[in-house]
């Protein structure tokens, strides 16, 4: 501590508007374009009414792409999740069509929990078969893929399963459609999972723990973290995250099939990307991811407000996004 | 400048009045430097004085902020990121710039392939690969994947690529810091005959033998300044020492103290095996400072690292105060109060992309933290203290480990070791690219750790350090302990008997 200190402090009131990250700042920047040109394309769009609209159906994907920023953050990747809100969907309506509990409100807290359970068991499944299997995060969860939506259809027969129970329907629509303080439901979910997230992520021993085996596995391992664990803790995080959407989708519509939620992992996974956070692991950034799936819906909502696209191109256009938010990504790297 | 003395050729590369800042720090100030056809030049100074950024600059990896690079005389821009290559500059760098997946001969060649008819020539390639590889006196393979060699092993291969260029002017940032004697002899051979060429070199190190050996001249920098250039020959170690710190040193070593003799055993590991060690035993007393020496790859990091379960073992037992520790097991080991600080700092020890706190509090978290919340403060705190304490500087705060200068890395990784409070600490190279002043402080530091009743073991290539810190010495060869000295016995050729196996004991 010599004359190195000398004149750091100035330097640092210097560079102090410097030192903020473009990689956090960008996808909210983006958001920001984003409602710009919404609002020239269709006066309707920049209302309340709309925007809150959007932000509800932003709810299932930004959920699970708060799981997903834990698992790309710790350097794995999970591509089974659009499945697996399909087979717990699919598990939670058939337990409740099932009447084994007499009672409904019983009968609806026992299938909140039953959905939870399913999650996690998903997740620990992922978790394990990436971990104490040693197979690539990509391939396993490929294959849990498969195997996800393969029993889905089998459970469905190849149609739909339906809530069949009206008075449970009735009890459970607030879920999704109803308020809290003039709040849509979802919103709130979104906003609470996110602030449990983030806290997880930046305040305690294993978020810290996640971006190091994220960044460096070996330097994880030589500080003493069971590097698998806490891979396989991310999967089980990402798998409630998928059970927190799907009670929220099973209000929604009481219904499922075997094309519920396909391409959901695509959506979660350019969520995760346009938020900021790395693909290689390293840096999660949850309040960038769920500002990413809302970027996604606003571009759908965009879109079939004006009449320049079709809205079937939908899935193009995401799929562009995500390229383009790569490439952004690694521009502002080599910048830095 | 005092450099009339020095033979008058030519100039090849200056640098006038470099200056650099690296986000609005300053870490160099008007340097002036200059680099002769034919000589060797030693550059030096402390840890974070600038050394590697002047050699970066000088190289065309860095553009300077202020100054003039003068090539041949003329004003010249660098172009940058290795495009320096045609104009016959290359550089060692003192970060390793191997892609992990290429061979050796793939890396060697990456760039300026040699193809015949269209088609890549990897025969001659293979062969001129092994030539270097020889030269060198390097048994690496040239086939090999870089990912499955030893930091010693890619060193030898930066070094063959960077000579394999017929380059005018080398930058060897540096490069001898992993390498053992007899490396460095082989590669000290071939700089010779090289600069016998017309060849000119910039010779980057903390060793000073090693400077006072091979120089022809000597600049000193100290916080980002020019301090002094001179011919080798007019100094010594010392000078050199003292223009580097700017003050007089004392003594390197602290008295040494010898444990009680019937003081308490903290560490016994009976008969451990692992794929390359066999049947090593060994005891650590309360208060004792025990070195592991030998040859580079004589099994000693693989010995360390299945006491403290980064390893699995064969066989064999690892007893802390006489109760055992789980193998494969570091978070056991750990819990025992058994740290290990590894020799490789970017691979193994720091987080490259974070910062100092994250890095530094990453393997004692539980202590910063109630209810699983981690206090921003307390964190605060210790890097304040390990700071303090390990005498890490850096200009800016919030440098990712990444980004500091390798000797800083290095406390930096000590101080995150020693943050778990262990009461066995083994360090594996604890002086790895560490200037004179601060190979002072950390040797006075672990002799006042083993005062403090804590014990340690010291694995290190460096014979003096394992003389001058140690009561007992344990020498390694071909994957056993092949004796342990004690007292007067340990001493630079008695080690050396033992490591060549000319001489052997059953394990004390
Ligand atoms: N890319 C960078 N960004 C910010 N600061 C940097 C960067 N590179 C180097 N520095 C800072 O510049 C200073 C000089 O570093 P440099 O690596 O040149 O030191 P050095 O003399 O080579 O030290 P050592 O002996 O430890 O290798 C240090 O304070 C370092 O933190
Ligand atoms: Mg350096």
């Amino acid at each position: 501590m010599s004359v190195n200190q000398e004149g750091s402090q100035e330097a640092i009131r210097r560079r102090s508007w410097r030192d903020i990250d473009l990689r956090a700042v960008a996808p909210f920047v983006a958001l920001a374009l984003l409602l710009l040109v919404g609002a020239l394309v269709n006066p309707n769009f920049i209302s309340i009414n709309n925007l809150a609209n959007v932000a509800t159906r932003s709810a299932f994907i930004a959920i699970i792409a708060v799981g997903a920023t834990f698992v790309i953050s710790s350097g794995d990747l999970d591509l089974s999740v659009g499945a697996m809100v399909a087979f717990i969907a699919s598990l939670m309506i058939l337990f409740m069509n099932s009447g084994v509990i007499a009672d409904p409100v019983l009968m609806l807290l026992a299938a909140i929990l039953f959905a939870i359970v399913a999650g996690t068991l998903c997740g620990l499944t992922n978790g394990l078969i990436t971990t104490v299997g040693r197979i690539e995060p990509f391939i396993a969860t490929l294959g849990t893929m498969g195997i996800y939506r393969g029993l889905t259809t089998w459970l469905s027969q190849g149609g739909a399963i339906t809530l069949k129970e009206p008075e449970l329907q009735e009890m459970y629509r607030p879920a999704y459609f109803g308020t809290i303080a003039g709040v849509p439901v979802p919103i709130v979910v979104i906003l609470a999972v996110t602030a449990v997230a983030a806290f997880i992520l930046y305040r305690t021993r294993y978020g810290r723990h996640v971006v190091a085996v994220g960044s460096n596995r070996d330097v994880a391992r030589y500080s003493g973290i069971s590097v698998n664990r806490v891979r396989t803790v991310a999967f089980v995080i990402q798998g409630l995250c998928v059970a927190v959407a799907v009670l929220l989708y099973v209000p929604r519509l009481g219904s499922t099939s075997a094309t519920t939620g396909i391409l959901w992992e695509l959506q979660a996974i350019t969520a995760v990307v346009v938020g900021g956070t790395a693909l290689k692991g390293g840096a999660g950034r949850v309040w960038g991811t769920i500002c990413g799936a809302f970027i996604l819906e606003l571009v759908g909502n965009i879109m079939l407000l004006s009449n320049f696209i079709s809205e079937y191109l939908i899935g193009a256009i995401q799929g562009a996004i995500i390229i383009i938010a790569m490439l952004v990504q690694r521009s502002l790297v080599r910048k830095s | 400048m005092t450099t009339e003395h020095v033979d008058g050729a030519p100039v090849v590369l200056s640098a006038r009045r470099i200056s650099k800042s690296f986000s609005g720090v300053q870490v160099l100030f008007s340097v002036d430097f200059e680099l002769r056809q034919g000589e060797i030049h030693a550059l030096m100074g402390e840890n974070g004085a600038g050394k590697s950024t002047l050699v970066k600059i000088l190289s065309g990896f860095e553009q300077p902020t202020s100054g003039e690079i003068l090539l041949d005389g003329k004003s010249a821009k660098l172009p940058a990121n290795g495009a320096a290559e045609a104009l016959g500059i290359v550089i060692i760098h003192q970060e390793f710039n191997l892609a992990e997946h290429l061979t050796v001969t793939e890396s060697l060649f990456l760039g300026r392939e040699v193809t015949r008819f269209g088609v890549l020539d990897r025969k001659f390639m293979r062969a001129e690969t092994r030539r270097v590889l020889d030269l060198l006196g390097s048994h690496v393979d040239e086939n090999a994947m870089i990912g499955s060699l030893s930091i010693a092993e890619k060193q030898m291969v930066e070094i063959a690529k960077a000579i394999s260029r017929d380059a005018r002017v080398v930058f060897m940032d540096e490069p001898t810091a992993v390498l053992s004697r007899e490396e460095t002899n082989f590669l000290f051979r071939l700089v010779r005959k090289l600069r016998d060429k017309g060849t000119s070199f910039v010779f980057v190190s903390h060793k000073l033998d090693e400077v006072m050996e091979l120089t022809d001249r000597v600049t000193v920098l100290r916080d980002g300044q020019w301090i002094k250039t001179s011919p080798t020959s007019v100094l010594d170690g010392e000078a050199i020492a003292q223009l580097m710190v700017g003050r007089e040193l004392s003594s390197l070593y602290a008295a040494k103290t010898e444990p009680d003799i019937d003081e308490e055993v903290v560490l016994r590991v009976a008969s451990v095996s692992t794929g390359y060690v066999r049947d090593a035993s060994f005891e650590v007393r309360r208060g004792e400072i025990l070195g592991f020496s030998g040859m580079i790859g004589s099994g000693r990091t693989e010995l360390m690292e299945a006491v403290v379960g980064l390893r699995s073992r064969l066989a064999g037992e690892v007893l802390v105060r006489g109760q055992p520790v789980a193998a494969g097991d570091v978070h056991a080991a750990n819990k025992a109060g058994l740290a290990y600080m590894t020799k490789d700092r970017k691979a193994k020890g720091l987080l490259l992309n974070s910062g100092m706190m994250a890095n530094l509090t990453l393997q004692s978290l539980g202590r910063h933290s109630r209810l699983g919340y981690l206090d921003p403060a307390s964190e605060e705190a210790a890097l304040a203290k390990a700071r303090r304490r390990f005498d890490i500087r850096v200009r800016d705060e919030k440098i990712v480990a990444g980004r500091m200068s390798g000797g800083n890395q290095q406390k930096l990784l000590l101080a995150k070791v020693m943050e778990t409070d262990p009461s066995i600490i083994i360090i594996d190279e604890p002086t790895r690219g560490i200037d004179v002043g601060t190979k002072q402080q950390i040797y006075h530091f672990i002799s006042a750790l083993a005062r403090d009743g804590r014990s340690i073991i010291v694995v290190s290539s460096e014979m003096p350090e394992v003389i001058g810190l140690c009561s007992r010495v344990a020498v390694m060869r071909e994957g056993q302990i092949a004796g342990v000295l004690e007292g007067d016995e340990i001493s630079e050729q008695e080690i050396m008997r033992y490591a060549a196996g000319l001489k052997k004991k059953t394990a004390a």
